[in-house]
């Protein structure tokens, strides 16, 4: 199971938790599994998040492998000049 | 509104245009004569993008009404070059990446051009004072004050 | 990775050959936004609120309409309803709709067939507004009692209770604070601001639009990103982007303000209301700095624990910023993450707010939110330096993120620079010099993500040999010299037989903007994939020439040769070779790669600066400046430097002159380049620079996105020295002469 990391304003809308463990080979898998398991953060992952999958951060790539034993940060969406 | 009929020489060559009175001198240049170097980038005389001479004189052509370029002399950043051999500030901006957008280099070659006639061998206080009206904000100014003052020292033959 | 990067010996890589736009440049010949004509063209002018906040009652162009020579008029009831989310904010921005949000917001634009007589009809079109409260001031903005700018636009992470001004709200941290805070044997918990600033670019937003009746039109415009300025325009307007056409021009400048529409949906909807003539819309200084960019302003606190040998031991920051009066435009969401990214810390905890102010829709500056949070959290970090009596080097060598530091951000970091920026600093001549009376230096580290991004690149073998490499990412800072050297060091072909295009929508896949420093990285990066199909198929070619297998053929200085003894003796075959008889083996040769680009690698910075601040009058003047950064890999070492150089300077200015100064009527008052002041060349010394190259593994060269870091560090280095020179510490940007000197006289009682 891949860990999650929410920022805190997210964890409200997944009942508090600070990490959610969710069965997931890409991060496209992972971010359907986590409003899947937590409905309300549904408006906050379609507004855009950046994903940090160990130690790369993948703005956008729903294909990108995540292993059971990675440490997933969610971002918000990064911009850049 | 009544045109005025303008004749000019610019960069050696005699010219006419029709320009209302409120035109400016770089309007005239870049809309009714095609002489699209020269840029705008404040139209209040700020900047220096719109820097040409007028009858040797260094000046924003943005604060210079189209009429008053009547049997004047203009020299503009397309007259710089002698046909394809480029004036040595040009050469020395290409090989000390002096530029990175490049908006604002023909107002400083036209400049800087300015100053060596004045004063070929401008220290690089002078330099930088010189070249104050000129802004540029992709470069930090480091790279454009040693292409002219190496361009400087190639002119005086000691490069 | 290849070889060649392993060792570390590169036959291009590295040196500084002329750039392929430089000729067109010095000689005026470089085509800009506002230097492209069309045939039959028209001019527009466009109409923008006076007012800070203000109620559209009447829009009457009447009199407008009746000059001989104009040609249309559009307000906000020629767009198209029911816009959603981002897309309804930039129509929003593009014309406003019942209410004029902010000083110089458009109402109204009209084509005509000069430039002047479109002014003057501008000025023939009658407003009729009511004005309405205003709030300018970020923390005036969330108080109680403020101007409510839009009700109900907080989106879910806002705590009850909150202002309706607070639109978004976020949080995060590891560590426990409390035991931190308790373990220190100094805390310090301190304010400070940043005002708005502006990107500055010297070339004014342009472009030349026309749309048809059927809906299919062309665009030419300086932009950083064409394929964001067809898909915004394209969503404000309601037309298919796909019968967008958007050409980019030369672009003179973008640090992050071209990244986004302002005007540009104006001359398309112009034009199809003159029949489809184009339209050709230019921006004047004044609209430029009253209706783009600029940055957010900022409030910030920041409390940070240190033990009496400057081990860190907790730390936290509340930020507060607005970015207009737009939701989701300030980089709240960069800044927190930026804070603390150079320090591995036990213990860290980041709250934020975005707040709605009347002011313009904030763009993309050069590391959004970056260099606000520097100047907050290295301010202090220097503060206590100096208390504790500790070498700001020292102290950031102690703390310093390095790779398997777990981020104040969350991930852990892969391999980074900083340490080696902070050692390379502290070694260089700079840091030793001696400084006189009135004299002070400053020290910052600085941080910045980078970005890979959508990325579509075309590379095709000419008939003679030589090679056109077709990109979709604007070149401001020479990324074509950069992008061209890699594709001839991967082809084994000399840099000036590959030229680098910057090509049209229509001509590539989708491009993100060069933005997030990405183009060298992300489209270099994309080129030598591109470079490598096309080697291979050059591979394929030869082999059936000599009737050997595929494996049999290697790549190796422009040419196939066979791989070993066994596969046969025949002589290199060449790129020109090939290439010559291309149509005869199979057609044209070409390689493609398209991609959302990942691997990008952070790039650090530090940064040192002496300043001497004249007791009489308060102005600082700066007397040397080093911007050491890691690089990755430097391409082309001089665009590496011009980066550096580039940052530093926007950076100082945003230091020491540059503000949107508002009045009490929430007009910006200094809409012009003699009163918003850029640093000029006689207000800076020399850039010095050193380029640390610690490899990014996941680019084919190792290169790391230069562009952002480099603004950072300058706010609170600048800080710094002025704190040691002046005796005073300015914990509000910019620090004016006249602030300066106020500060010094309070001091001095």
């Amino acid at each position: 199971m891949a860990r999650v990391h929410l920022w805190s304003s997210l964890r409200r809308l997944a009942g508090g938790a600070e990490v959610v463990e969710v069965e997931a080979a890409t991060v496209g898998q992972m971010l359907d599994a986590l409003v899947k398991a937590h409905p309300g953060l549904a408006p906050a992952i379609e507004a855009g998040v950046s994903v940090a999958v160990d130690d790369e951060i993948i703005a956008n790539a729903r294909h990108s492998p995540i292993h059971p034993e990675s440490e997933i940060y969610l971002l918000q969406r990064l911009k850049g000049g | 509104m009544t045109k005025h009929h303008v004749t000019t020489i610019v960069n050696g060559e005699t010219v006419e245009f029709l320009t209302e009175p409120r035109e400016t001198l770089l309007d005239c240049l870049r809309d009714h004569l095609g002489l699209t170097g020269s840029k705008e980038g404040c139209g209040t005389g700020d900047c220096g993008a719109c820097s040409v001479t007028l009858d040797g004189v260094l000046v924003s052509s943005c604060l210079v009404l189209g009429v008053e370029a009547e049997g004047k002399k203009i020299e503009t950043i397309e007259g710089m070059a002698a046909g394809a051999e480029l004036h040595p500030l040009q050469r020395k901006f290409i090989e000390h990446a002096a530029l990175q957008c490049g908006y604002c280099t023909p107002g400083i070659l036209i400049a800087a051009k300015a100053l060596l006639a004045d004063n070929p061998d401008p220290t690089e206080t002078e330099v930088r004072y010189w070249l104050a009206g000129n802004l540029c904000r992709c470069t930090g100014y480091d790279k454009i004050i040693r292409a002219v003052m190496d361009a400087a020292a190639e002119m005086r033959g000691v490069a | 990775m290849p070889k060649d990067n392993a060792t570390g010996e590169f036959r291009l890589i590295g040196t500084r050959p002329n750039r392929p736009d430089g000729l067109d440049k010095v000689t005026g010949r470089a085509r800009y936004g506002a230097d492209i004509v069309a045939p039959n063209m028209l001019h527009a002018a466009v109409v923008r609120s006076p007012h800070a906040h203000a109620r559209i009652k009447k829009i009457d162009a009447t009199k407008a309409l009746a000059l001989e020579g104009v040609k249309a008029v559009v307000t906000r009831a020629d767009l198209p309803k029911g816009l959603t989310g981002e897309d309804l904010n930039l129509q929003e921005n593009t014309l406003a709709g019942d209410v004029a949000l902010y000083d110089g917001h458009a109402v109204a634009a009209v084509a005509a067939s000069s430039a002047l007589l479109a002014q003057d009809a501008a000025r023939l079109i009658e407003v009729e507004y009511e004005v309405l409260p205003h709030v300018i001031d970020v923390d005036a903005a969330m108080a109680k009692g403020a101007p409510v700018i839009r009700e109900g636009a907080a989106d879910y992470s806002v705590p009850e209770g909150m202002h309706p001004n607070v639109v978004r709200h976020m949080e995060f941290g590891h560590g426990d604070l409390e035991a931190g805070f308790a373990a220190a044997d100094l805390v310090r918990e301190q304010s400070y601001k940043t005002e708005a600033t502006h990107q500055g670019y010297i070339e004014p937003h342009a472009c030349l639009g026309q749309l048809g009746e059927d809906g299919r039109g062309e665009m030419w415009v300086c932009t950083q990103g064409h394929w964001y300025i067809r898909r915004m325009s394209a969503a404000v307007l309601g037309i298919e982007a796909a019968n967008l056409r958007v050409t980019p021009s030369e672009i003179g400048g973008g640090f992050g303000g071209k990244t986004t529409i302002f005007m540009e949906p104006l001359a398309l909807a112009l034009s199809r209301k003159a029949g489809g003539r184009p339209v050709k819309l230019v921006m004047s200084r004044a609209e430029v700095l009253r209706a783009t960019g600029p940055t957010a302003s900022a409030s910030m606190d920041v409390k940070i624990g240190m033990t009496k040998d400057g081990k860190i031991t907790a730390a936290s920051v509340n930020f507060r910023m607005q970015g207009g009066a737009f939701v989701g435009m300030s980089p709240i969401g960069e800044a927190l993450p930026c804070a603390f990214a150079c320090y591995d810390l036990p213990a860290v905890h980041h709250v934020g707010y975005e707040v709605l102010a009347n002011r313009p829709k904030a763009a993309a500056y050069r590391a959004p939110g970056s260099p606000m949070a520097a100047f907050a959290v290295e301010s202090l970090v220097d503060e206590m330096c100096r208390e504790l009596k500790l070498d700001p080097i020292d102290v950031r060598l102690k703390n310093g993120a390095k790779e398997g530091t777990k981020s104040s951000y969350g991930p852990v970091y892969n391999r980074i620079g900083l340490v080696e920026t902070l050692e390379a600093a502290k070694a260089h001549p700079n840091y030793a010099i001696k400084l006189g009376p009135n004299q002070g230096r400053g020290v910052a580290s600085g941080f910045w993500f980078n970005h890979g991004g959508e990325t579509s690149v075309s590379l095709a073998i000419g008939e003679d040999g030589t090679v056109q490499v077709s990109i979709g990412t604007p070149d401001i800072g020479g990324s074509r010299a950069s992008i061209g050297l890699m594709a001839a060091e991967k082809l084994g072909i000399a840099y000036e037989d590959v030229r680098v295009n910057v090509v049209e929508t229509g001509a590539l896949g989708v491009n993100e903007p060069t933005h997030g420093s990405r183009a060298t990285f992300a489209s270099g990066k994309a080129a030598v994939e591109a470079a490598e199909q096309a080697i291979r198929e050059m591979c394929r070619r030869a082999a059936k020439e000599w009737d050997i297998p595929e494996e049999a053929v290697e790549w190796k200085d422009g040419a196939a040769m066979p791989a070993g003894p066994n596969a046969g003796k025949f002589p290199p075959m060449s790129i020109a070779e090939i290439a010559s008889k291309m149509g005869s083996t199979g057609g044209p040769i070409s390689g493609h790669h398209e991609v959302t680009a990942e691997g990008v690698g952070a790039s650090f910075g530090t940064h040192v600066v002496d300043v001497e601040v004249d007791p009489e009058t308060g102005r600082t003047t700066v007397l040397r400046y080093l911007v050491v950064q890691d690089a990755g890999r430097a391409i082309h070492p001089a665009y590496v430097e011009g980066q550096y150089q580039g940052g530093a300077a926007q950076g100082i200015g945003w230091a020491l002159n540059e503000e949107y100064v508002y009045g009490e009527d929430g007009r910006l008052q200094n809409p012009m380049f003699l009163d918003y002041r850029i640093p000029v060349a006689s207000d800076l010394p020399m850039i010095d620079t050193v380029i640390i190259e610690v490899p990014n593994p996941g680019h084919p060269y190792g290169v790391r996105g230069v562009g952002e870091t480099g603004i950072s560090p300058p706010l609170p280095a600048l800080a710094a020295a002025v704190a040691e020179a002046a005796g005073v510490r300015l914990r509000s940007l910019p620090m004016t002469p006249a602030k300066v000197l106020a500060a010094m006289r309070a001091r001095k009682g």
